[in-house]
């Protein structure tokens, strides 16, 4: 039983969704082939072949492959399946445009967006939008999978030993054409993108308040969100909302700030991997969901955490 | 502003039982007489049934007259009625009293209204009318001699500010020789009705009990279909009027609600926690345990009975249903006589517009045949009962024992009613009620309650939940009642805030689950509740 | 240019999903059912495109039981000129609404597909690239901006970070994105004329295609409720916790 996780990168450096992807792999128990499709990528084959559990790395170098274009990259997965159970690819936007093209190419369900392991035919995944968790088994004899990145822990990226092995590239499809990118160069990220978010909510208070948050938020990097109380009282615009009528959000981390923590607001930022709550409220809901809970004063609270960062 | 406008002989606002009785009878006579009559129907929820929340026990004898075959036509009506009880509620006894006979409900079936109404509806469609959720009728339109000549449904995409957004569309008129007015409780149209053609004169102000009702599915042990239960006493006091249901219908589903009664004194009375305590009681807790809580949602509904009915008829226009007043409060039903009503006035609308230039004039004869019926007879008998209430408890079951049984409704005498919005004391007079802390399990808090309801409104819209003067709120509601609404209102729409050392009454107008409440509560009747863009509110299942 | 556009009848986006409590499927029961929001997007876009002159006719086509008609007469309101309902009580996967779609397109012969992204019920994001496989065509999925011109198609996709424009050969197939369009209001005299517009029926056996589900669902529950963690004293043991111990800054 051998998987082939397609890699993700940008033809210089390899994606570090890729050794979640990696780790889901070998979950599933078998060993852990990557393919690396680009062009002049040779530096990332390199680096995938470093990833702890990889056996060997399947390099596809031609200029076709340079933007990852699934009428290109998909026939190349095809091609190359025929070894493999499993493959997989991370549940980022490149994995999900290219892996139902190769799954429906091999006649196979996909299983999309994949949270657990249970076997190699049996997987956990989440739908509607979070509000359920199904448990789902393929009866394909290769099963197509994108892995959603934060339900598995990377995959080290070093220590592994794999070689690097040159396959044969197929044609270009002639379909598609790559005509440029603008990737968002804001120093702060936008909220559904981002890997850490911090959220104020009525707590702060005002308009101008919400530029301790912001301060926090670009110390951190972080995209900054709000609680529907807070946009219903006019502090921040109504894009910065997270929950049940505003944006659903799963960063790695997540800040809740002066957020009591309704269900409303919960059903938008539950499925984060760490959540931290600030409040002065002890009894404060959001406290019955945080990893980390400082009982407190924000405005003194914030400022605070922005200087100990600094440390 | 234009606006489009379309042409029906029957425009009919309010896709409840009521309105779809009412369409389906008008199509029924069309197609016995071989007229063509076009009937539309409009309702503001997102479907037939979103809005719709009862108890409920229906009584099908309405509905055998209108759809005899109804059961072959695979009504909803799932569940007969197997077993009545009528409890007397102590803080942790339950004692069973002789159930009042207008609660006996032999040959009665356990519902869920919304799904009534998503039958009833279907039927309307296969005969023609022309059934349009999402579309709120937001105005009414007049000729030039005064008469209704229609409504105009609201505009869709204006922001909160009431500015055209990018996908601004005008509402639409629907233009019709007759309007029936099928609101339900408190329609925000009907109540402008009441005030134009003074259809409140001469009769008793229409008076309220606000219902909270939760769907569990509880353990198929503890399932007893058919089961139905009252109960009066705990938690109320003594002098406060409310009383619960639970009923055991299909799939293991329990329906279960509290009324209270919105002429209520003590302004620190909250309707919601009532309902939460109210489920803490052992009868109560040990049906619930373990089970799981599945929908929530609150509606008023009008318990004034005969003595509140309005004039029901003007020119172009009728109303029918519990926005009149139809409902049988000792009964605790109200869909019989809603789709009796709505049955009526199509009659009488046919006959009506048999004469083909007839448009605007005034039905009478609706009012007329209605004294005839059944509907009529069973209101006046019982008009006497929730008046007595106001003598507390103990007086108002003795009396209503007497009314009913010695005098069986014949009393000589009419007891009369007083507004609600007049009755809360102030603050200072009262005292606080301390409610129990919800555990998540069996009881819950406000916001986790409205999730359950599915209510979402369009966020960029203006405000339906108006003040007629902004500083009421903090000025008089808060400073001397204590701010009753964040009380009353079961969805949580209304909080006081402060901010930099003052009050603000924050109005969280998506929560809104429609059930008029504050339009009838607020003590200097400062809060105007509109109809909010068509599709918003609440989206009810099995309710 | 004749367009086709797939719509999915989902449960409406302010309803709650709850497995049943068997963990057998959802429950379903009498809840609100309305048009997968995306799929709006893409009939909306369809429209457009018919509007601004470039496209002849739209077709939808949608998949399920009887009561997607509905679903089709909103689509049909909303401005498109037929519908076409693959009427089926299976419960049909992604691969299988793909190879459907596919016989559709071989009867209809669009040069231009466009779906939603992704259905808010099973969250899957295959239709459409699945589709695109199937028929050898270019994709354009998570699409934020179309452009036609010249024969080919000019799309805007959103991706992780960005926007991505691609060049499609025509005939293609888009998935729409949140941010392509917003959908319009459904006109109320469109909808009464919506009920006039024709609606045809097939079976999948009309269309040889085998629509057996290849996934089977063993179960499905709700979320493991999320446990609350530790309080931590101060701002120093806060950061100290999220650098040393949850390794997340």
């Amino acid at each position: 039983m051998t998987a082939l996780v397609i890699a993700e990168h940008n033809n210089a450096e390899l994606n570090a969704a890729t050794l979640n992807a990696v780790a889901a792999a070998s979950a599933i128990g078998g060993d852990v082939d990557v393919l690396v499709a680009g062009a002049a990528c040779q530096a990332v084959a390199d680096a995938a072949a470093q990833v702890a559990g990889v056996r060997k790395v399947l390099l596809a170098d031609a200029a076709h492959y340079a933007n990852a274009l699934a009428e290109n990259l998909a026939p190349l997965v095809v091609s190359l399946a025929e070894p493999y159970e499993h493959l997989l690819a991370a549940a980022t936007t490149t994995g999900k445009n290219v892996m139902p093209r190769v799954a429906a190419l091999l006649d196979s369900a996909q299983i999309s967006d994949i949270i657990g392991v249970e076997s190699n035919d049996t997987f956990v995944r989440p739908i509607y939008a979070g509000n359920v968790i199904a448990t789902v088994k393929s009866a394909d004899a290769k099963k197509v999978i994108t892995v959603r990145t934060t339900a598995f822990d990377p995959a080290a990226a070093s220590g592994g030993s794999g070689a690097v092995e040159s396959v044969a590239v197929a044609d270009a499809a002639g379909l598609s054409e790559f005509v440029g990118e603008e990737l968002t160069k804001s120093d702060r990220p936008e909220l559904t993108a981002a890997d850490i978010i911090v959220s104020g909510g009525r707590g702060v208070g005002s308009s101008e308040n919400f530029a301790i948050i912001e301060a926090l938020a670009d110390k951190l990097g972080a995209a900054v969100g709000a609680s529907r109380a807070a946009v219903d009282a006019g502090y921040v615009p109504n894009d910065y909302q997270v929950g049940q009528t505003g944006k659903v959000v799963a960063p790695t981390l997540y800040i809740a700030v002066g957020i009591s923590g309704a269900i409303q607001h919960l059903a938008g930022m539950k499925d984060s991997k760490v959540i931290v709550a600030i409040n002065k409220d002890e009894e404060a809901p959001i406290f019955g969901v945080a990893d980390y809970g400082l009982v407190g004063d924000l405005f003194k609270e914030v400022p605070a955490m922005v200087e100990a960062l600094d440390k | 502003m234009e606006r489009e406008a379309m042409e029906f002989d029957v425009v009919i606002v309010g896709g409840g039982p009521a309105g779809l009785a009412a369409a389906i009878r008008l199509r029924q006579l069309a197609a016995e007489h071989d007229r063509e009559l076009s009937v539309c129907v409009l309702e503001k929820g997102s479907e037939i049934g979103a809005h719709i929340l009862s108890g409920a026990v229906m009584e099908p004898r309405a509905l055998n007259e209108l759809i005899p075959d109804w059961q072959a036509r695979g009504a909803p009506l799932n569940t007969p009625a197997s077993e009545d009880r009528f409890m007397f509620l102590t803080e942790k006894r339950a004692f069973r009293f002789v159930t009042p006979p207008q609660q006996a409900n032999h040959g009665n079936y356990i519902v869920s209204l919304g799904n009534v109404c998503r039958w009833l509806a279907e039927q309307a469609e296969e005969l023609g009318v022309e059934v349009l959720p999402g579309f709120a009728a937001a105005e009414v339109l007049y000729d030039d001699n005064g008469a209704v000549r229609g409504v105009a449904t609201g505009d869709m995409g204006r922001t909160r500010e009431g500015e055209e957004g990018p996908n601004f569309t005008p509402g639409y008129e629907l233009l019709a020789r007759i309007t029936l007015f099928g609101e339900g409780c408190r329609g925000s149209l009907t109540k402008t009705l009441f005030e134009r053609f003074g259809l409140r004169e001469g009769v008793d102000p229409q008076v309220y009990g606000l219902g909270v009702k939760e769907l569990w599915e509880i353990d198929a042990a503890k399932h007893v279909p058919g089961q139905i239960t009252h109960t009066a006493g705990w938690p109320m006091d003594m002098s406060t009027y409310g009383g619960s249901w639970m009923y055991h219908f299909e799939d293991n589903l329990v329906s279960i609600g509290f009324v209270v009664g919105l002429d209520y004194q003590n302004p620190y009375l909250s309707p919601f926690e009532e309902m939460q305590r109210f489920k803490t009681h052992p009868l109560i807790r040990e049906v619930l345990e373990g089970g799981r809580r599945l929908a929530y949602g609150a509606r008023a509904i009008s318990a004034g009975g005969f003595q509140s009915i309005p004039k029901l008829s003007f020119p172009g226009g009728l109303l029918i249903g519990d926005g009149a007043g139809f409902l049988n409060v000792p009964k605790i039903k109200g869909t019989h006589t809603a789709m009796k009503s709505g049955m009526t006035a199509a009659e009488a609308v046919f006959e009506a517009l048999a004469d083909e230039s007839a448009s605007g004039v005034e039905v009478t004869g609706y009012r007329e045949r209605l004294e005839q019926t059944w509907l009529w007879d069973e209101l006046y008998r019982v008009r006497n009962i929730k008046p007595s209430f106001h003598w507390g408890l103990p007086l108002a079951f003795a009396y209503s024992a007497i009314d009913t049984v010695l005098l069986r409704g014949k009393a000589p005498w009419t007891l009369r009613h007083r507004p609600d919005h007049e009755q809360l004391k102030p603050a200072a007079a009262c005292k606080p009620i301390e409610y129990p802390k919800p555990d998540g399990v069996l009881t819950f808090d406000r916001l986790s309650s409205v999730f359950l309801s599915n209510t979402n409104h369009e966020e960029d819209q203006p405000c339906h939940l108006t003040l007629r003067d902004d500083s009421v709120p903090v000025q008089v509601n808060l400073a001397r009642y204590g701010g009753p609404e964040q009380r009353y209102c079961p969805a949580g729409v209304y909080e006081f805030v402060e901010e930099g050392g003052e009050s603000r009454l924050q109005i969280n107008a998506q929560n809104c689950v429609h059930c008029k409440t504050c339009d009838i509560k607020d003590p200097t009747q400062n809060i105007n509740w509109v109809t909010p863009e068509g599709g918003g509110g609440p989206n009810y299942p099995n309710m | 240019m004749k367009i086709l556009v797939a719509v999915k009848r989902a449960i409406d986006y302010n309803v709650k999903a709850r497995p049943k409590a068997d963990g057998s499927a959802v429950d379903l029961a009498n809840v609100k059912m309305s048009m997968n929001p995306f799929d709006e997007i893409a009939v909306e876009e369809a429209i457009r495109i018919q509007e601004a002159g470039t496209a002849s006719e739209t077709v939808a086509v949608s998949i399920g039981p009887k009561q997607c008609q509905e679903t089709l007469r909103t689509a049909m309101a909303m401005g498109v000129d037929r519908g076409i309902l693959v009427e089926t009580d299976e419960d049909v996967q992604p691969l299988a609404v793909a190879k459907l779609l596919k016989a559709v397109v071989d009867k209809e012969q669009p040069e231009l597909v466009i779906l939603g992204k992704q259905a808010i019920d099973d969250d899957s994001n295959q239709t459409g690239q699945m589709l695109a496989a199937l028929l050898g065509w270019a994709q354009g999925t998570f699409a934020a901006g179309v452009e036609l011109a010249d024969g080919s198609l000019t799309v805007r996709r959103e991706i992780d970070g960005g926007i991505q424009t691609l060049k499609l050969k025509m005939p293609a197939v888009v998935t729409a994105d949140l941010r392509l369009n917003e959908p319009r209001y459904v006109k109320l005299p469109n909808i009464m004329k919506a009920k006039k517009k024709p609606l045809d029926t097939l079976a999948p056996a009309d269309l040889g295609v085998d629509v057996a589900p290849r996934l089977s669902v063993l179960k499905v529950a709700e979320p493991p409720a999320r446990q609350g963690g530790i309080k931590v004293p101060d701002v120093a043991a806060l950061v100290d916790k999220l650098r040393n111990e949850a390794k997340v800054i």
